[in-house]
């Protein structure tokens, strides 16, 4: 019997958590109810640069239900913000990041100067618009272009090379062009929200938007020098994220210093102007590429440099043109990336991070080659396809890269691409097809899980996870059911709570080969256990040994003669047990990181029309292929591709943070003014996969989908408007203003 | 800022007034007067509402401040309807008023004296799921499940206001309504199923 039909039909594809959804019963971070609960409100520098030299408090003070006013001069003592204050050779951990009420200093415009604590949320927000800083004004410095210019303020953190440096430059065909791309917010629709409360000095509870509980936790002991036991975090639903939940951001502390001082339980919400200020965004970016072929379209030289920005207190960068090195076969690359501190908030990692930004540039400049080869651009990949990896030498744990190709060539209908720019129009707008690849790291990581098989039949499977939205629920109890054999509707699966066994982050794309290799693990000991007890008390398993035995379907049977078997409840009643337990580890895939490489790939293919006259772009279709190893769940899987591409659709269109360079200000921090995708901006979206399974990474063939779904999906889109309007926009986003 | 120094000014008056107020009330709480300034002031603060929330009435005493929203969320307890901006920019804190779907973050509470709210708690019928939200199940139509509520009750009111005829329709009439997630097509999908489907709504 196929194993995955026991799944029944009705509610193999239906998110487990949908009805919680639906109905409204889903309970986000701001959304627990503790008793005595008051309310933080943050109050926001207005300059870029330079310190506070007053804070004008009275009128605050004096206005209703306010409990508090927290700021730098009264902000109790944090362990964390200054570990080596007691005993500078004792180690401690110092919080990264923002510490926010540390200091009078100003790093950016927007950044958390002081916190107001009030009886309601209205009180607090009032009371909180009354707060004054006056300020020793510094000149700050937020213009990209100028300071990029500068090579003394630039930070050197990587270079690579293999073969000749810059052999584009004697290419036989060649080109070499800039990109950029400008900041992007991640913007989940649920504001980042925390609520702290302490139970004596030692202990205490945070309900927190956060992909990593686990994390949060391990910040938060650090910080307030507490016992990571004695921090419990609670993360039951995340309403979106997209890597600003990664880590803890000034809010996080903030509600646990503002609960301590008050000694209620606070619950403090990052506003939607503060989410632009204060939880990261992708960086803002620029790219040069020089690349070359031979007239066969064999790759010849590619030179990659990048420059992206980040905070004056922290340094953050990411693998920007890593994806030069290794997606193709070229026997001449050479990459450098550089760090651009400026007066703003330290940016993050956003879906993708790294490819999504690099593959812009790198799958836009082989659009541009493949036009003056006069090479279509799919072939031109498959030309340059790596067998193996060019850095490494290694082979794949599977790279269905060409399957992909393949695939979303038909469903879009490739051959009706114009190869001629600007030469087709269908009912007066120019049409345009494009496409792009899209690749993202696999592998496997840590992570713990647990397994309750009670006696009235049911599964319960617990990690410490959060589930931003991917379906990480879903596809548990999917996996669940197959690895123990059972109905889905007898499984369960428990996440989101640090009480739960140690849960991964989730974040790279990583979390089901994880914890679905923990639970695949976990039932494998569930069937062990089984087969152990019911040597010890049934009857007619007596004196077996457990290797003689087989677990089939919920049964344990005797596999000489399958005749004598008895189901696993009935085992746990002769046991006289209700349950039992066991937590198991996934393991690391690290000695299987260094016999392959391992990564999952996606190409995204677009049709769009350009007004000729306005510039206006309409998406009219995309389809986006996807390699990324055995699909779990078909229902979710998809809607994390369309999840994607509709990310893809705002980075390519839409999104750009704008920054008034005199003040050091966001101009645009709202959803009126930083436009993200709505529904008019989706055209109808096809997702094909080619679902293989790969199992050298782990046993549950997954290899991960969310970033590819997001990463090459700018450049097809751009790559189109090339082929729509014989224009090439380098520039993020694609407005209309740039193709007329 | 002028509003705010209004407001102030406000509250100043109703201060000043504190004695007389403790006349006309003649309450001992009041006659402590100098400390309990603040506490006086925010009691005439409060204004009496009546309205009617999933078919329960209440007789409710706020602040003319306070947003329909935030007295859903945070004085009746009611999540299910989500605040993403707070200035009628996103559409999660869609709920209907009198059937009409609106903003409920660009409503303050008072100015629904006497009105019937529908919030995404009151749609269903006791464990029956209302066919939107059946049908939003069905077509995977969220990932991270915020937006919905907003999504399903502006997705009725689309569907009741005739303007779901076909795809691009329904994507212009529910483009008021932010999807981070991205899960446009299928919101499209469910939506065109319960439009077929012809049920009363
Ligand atoms: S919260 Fe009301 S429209 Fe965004
Ligand atoms: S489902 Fe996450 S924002 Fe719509």
């Amino acid at each position: 019997m196929d194993k995955e039909l026991l799944i029944p039909t009705s509610f193999a594809d239906d998110r487990v958590d949908g009805v919680d959804k639906v109905t409204g019963k889903a309970t986000y971070a701001a959304e627990h109810q503790l008793a005595n609960m008051v309310y933080a409100v943050f109050v926001c520098s207005t300059i870029a640069k330079g310190s506070i030299k007053n804070m004008i408090l009275a009128d605050a003070k004096r206005a209703a239900g306010v409990l508090d006013i927290i700021y730098y001069a009264n902000c109790p003592a944090v362990p964390g913000y200054n570990p080596y204050a007691k005993d500078p050779n004792k180690k401690g951990y110092e919080w990264r990041g923002l510490k926010v009420f540390n200091d009078n200093k100003v790093y950016s415009n927007g950044q958390p100067i002081a916190m107001v604590i009030a009886d309601t949320m209205e009180r607090a927000v009032h009371a909180a618009s009354l707060v004054k800083a006056e300020y020793v004004k510094e000149e700050s410095d937020t213009d990209f272009e100028n300071a990029k210019a500068d090579e003394k303020k630039l930070k050197k953190p990587g270079e690579y090379k293999r073969g000749d440096t810059d052999a584009y430059k004697k290419g036989e065909v060649s080109l070499e062009e800039e990109y950029t791309i400008p900041s992007e917010t991640h913007n989940p629709m649920e504001l980042h929200a925390t609520i702290a409360a302490w139970d004596g000095d030692d202990k205490l509870t945070v309900y927190d938007k956060s992909q990593g509980p686990k994390g949060t936790q391990r910040e938060l002991a650090q910080c307030f020098g507490l016992d990571e036991k004695n921090v419990r975090v609670v993360v039951e639903y995340v309403g979106g994220a997209f890597g600003s939940g990664l880590r803890s951001w000034p809010h996080v502390p903030a509600a646990v210093i503002a609960a301590k001082k008050v000694k209620r339980p606070v619950k403090l919400i990052v506003t939607r102007e503060q989410m632009f200020t204060t939880v990261g965004y992708r960086p803002h970016a620029w790219q040069k590429i020089g690349i070359s072929a031979g007239k066969d379209g064999k790759l010849t030289g590619i030179t990659h440099h990048a420059v992206s920005i980040t905070s004056r207190y922290e340094d953050f960068g990411e693998g920007i043109v890593n994806v030069s090195q290794f997606l193709y076969d070229c026997p001449n690359v050479n990459t450098s990336y550089r760090l651009l501190p400026l007066d703003v908030n330290t940016p993050t990692w956003m879906r993708g991070p790294g490819p999504a930004t690099g593959c812009f540039a790198l799958e836009s400049a082989l659009d541009e080659l493949s036009y003056k080869l006069n090479i279509d651009p799919i072939e031109l990949r498959v030309i340059n396809h790596a067998v193996l990896h060019p850095i490494s030498k290694l082979p794949w744990s599977t790279k269905f890269l060409k399957e992909c190709y393949v695939l979303g060539k038909e469903k879009i209908g490739w051959q009706n691409r114009p190869t001629v720019p600007g030469s087709v129009t269908e009912d007066g707008m120019l049409v345009g097809y494009g496409m792009a690849g899209g690749v993202f790291g696999a592998g496997r990581g840590q992570a713990s899980a647990k397994g309750i098989l009670k006696a009235d039949g049911t599964l319960t499977l617990q990690s410490a996870v959060s589930d931003m939205g991917p379906g990480t629920s879903t596809a548990m109890v999917t996996m669940g059911a197959q690895f123990m054999e059972l109905p889905a509707n007898k499984i369960s699966f428990e996440l989101g709570d640090t009480d739960l066994p140690n849960g991964p982050t989730q974040g790279g794309s990583g979390t089901t080969s994880a914890i679905g290799t923990a639970i695949n693990v976990v039932c494998t000991a569930l069937k062990q256990t089984l087969k152990e007890m019911a040597i010890a008390n049934v009857p007619a398993f007596a004196n077996l040994k457990p290797e003689a035995l087989k677990y089939e379907q919920g049964i344990i049977s005797v596999t000489d003669n399958v005749s004598i078997n008895i189901s696993y409840t009935d085992i746990l009643k002769a046991a006289n047990k209700p349950e039992i337990e066991v937590v198991k580890d996934s393991g690391r895939a690290t000695a299987e990181a260094q016999k392959y490489a391992m990564n999952s790939f996606s190409v995204h293919f677009v049709k769009l029309h350009v007004h000729p006259v306005t510039g206006v772009i309409k998406l009219k279709q995309i389809v986006s292929a996807a390699d990324a190893g055995k699909i779990i769940s078909e229902n979710t899987a998809r809607s994390q591709m369309v999840g994607g591409a509709v990310g893809g659709i705002g980075m390519a269109l839409t999104e750009e943070v704008n920054i008034d360079n005199r003040y050091g200000r966001y101009t645009n921090a709202n959803f009126g003014d930083y436009h993200v995708p709505v529904n008019a901006d989706a055209p109808p979206m096809d997702v094909v996969f080619v679902n293989k399974a790969d199992i050298i990474i782990s046993p549950t063939g997954a290899k991960g989908i969310g970033e590819i779904a997001l990463v090459g999906v700018a450049p097809a889109i751009a790559n189109a408007v090339y082929n729509a309007t014989g224009k090439r926009i380098r520039n993020l986003p694609i407005t209309p203003d740039k193709l007329i | 800022m002028p509003t705010q120094n209004k407001n102030e000014s406000r509250r100043d008056f109703l201060k000043k007034s504190t004695a007389l107020a403790a006349l006309t009330i003649a309450s001992p709480v009041l006659t402590k007067a100098g400390e309990n300034d603040e506490k006086i002031a925010a009691l005439f603060e409060q204004m009496p509402l009546r309205l009617e929330v999933n078919g329960v009435a209440h007789a409710l005493s706020v602040e003319p401040r306070v947003t329909l929203l935030d007295l859903l969320r945070e004085q009746l307890h009611l999540m299910g309807t989500k605040k993403g901006c707070d200035h009628g920019q996103c559409g999660a804190c869609t709920v209907h008023v009198d059937g009409k779907r609106i903003n409920s973050c660009l409503s303050l509470a008072v100015m629904n004296e006497g009105k019937k709210i529908t919030t995404i708690e009151g749609l269903a019928n006791g464990d029956k799921l209302h066919p939107m939200q059946e049908a939003f199940i069905k077509h995977d139509g969220f990932q991270c499940g915020y937006c919905t509520p907003g999504q399903i009750m502006s997705a009725v009111c689309c569907v009741k206001e005739g303007h779901a005829n076909n795809a691009e329709e329904i994507r212009e009439f529910m483009s008021g309504n932010i999807c981070r997630c991205g899960a446009y097509p299928n919101i499209v999908d469910a939506i065109m199923e319960v439009k077929k489907g012809g049920q009363s709504l």
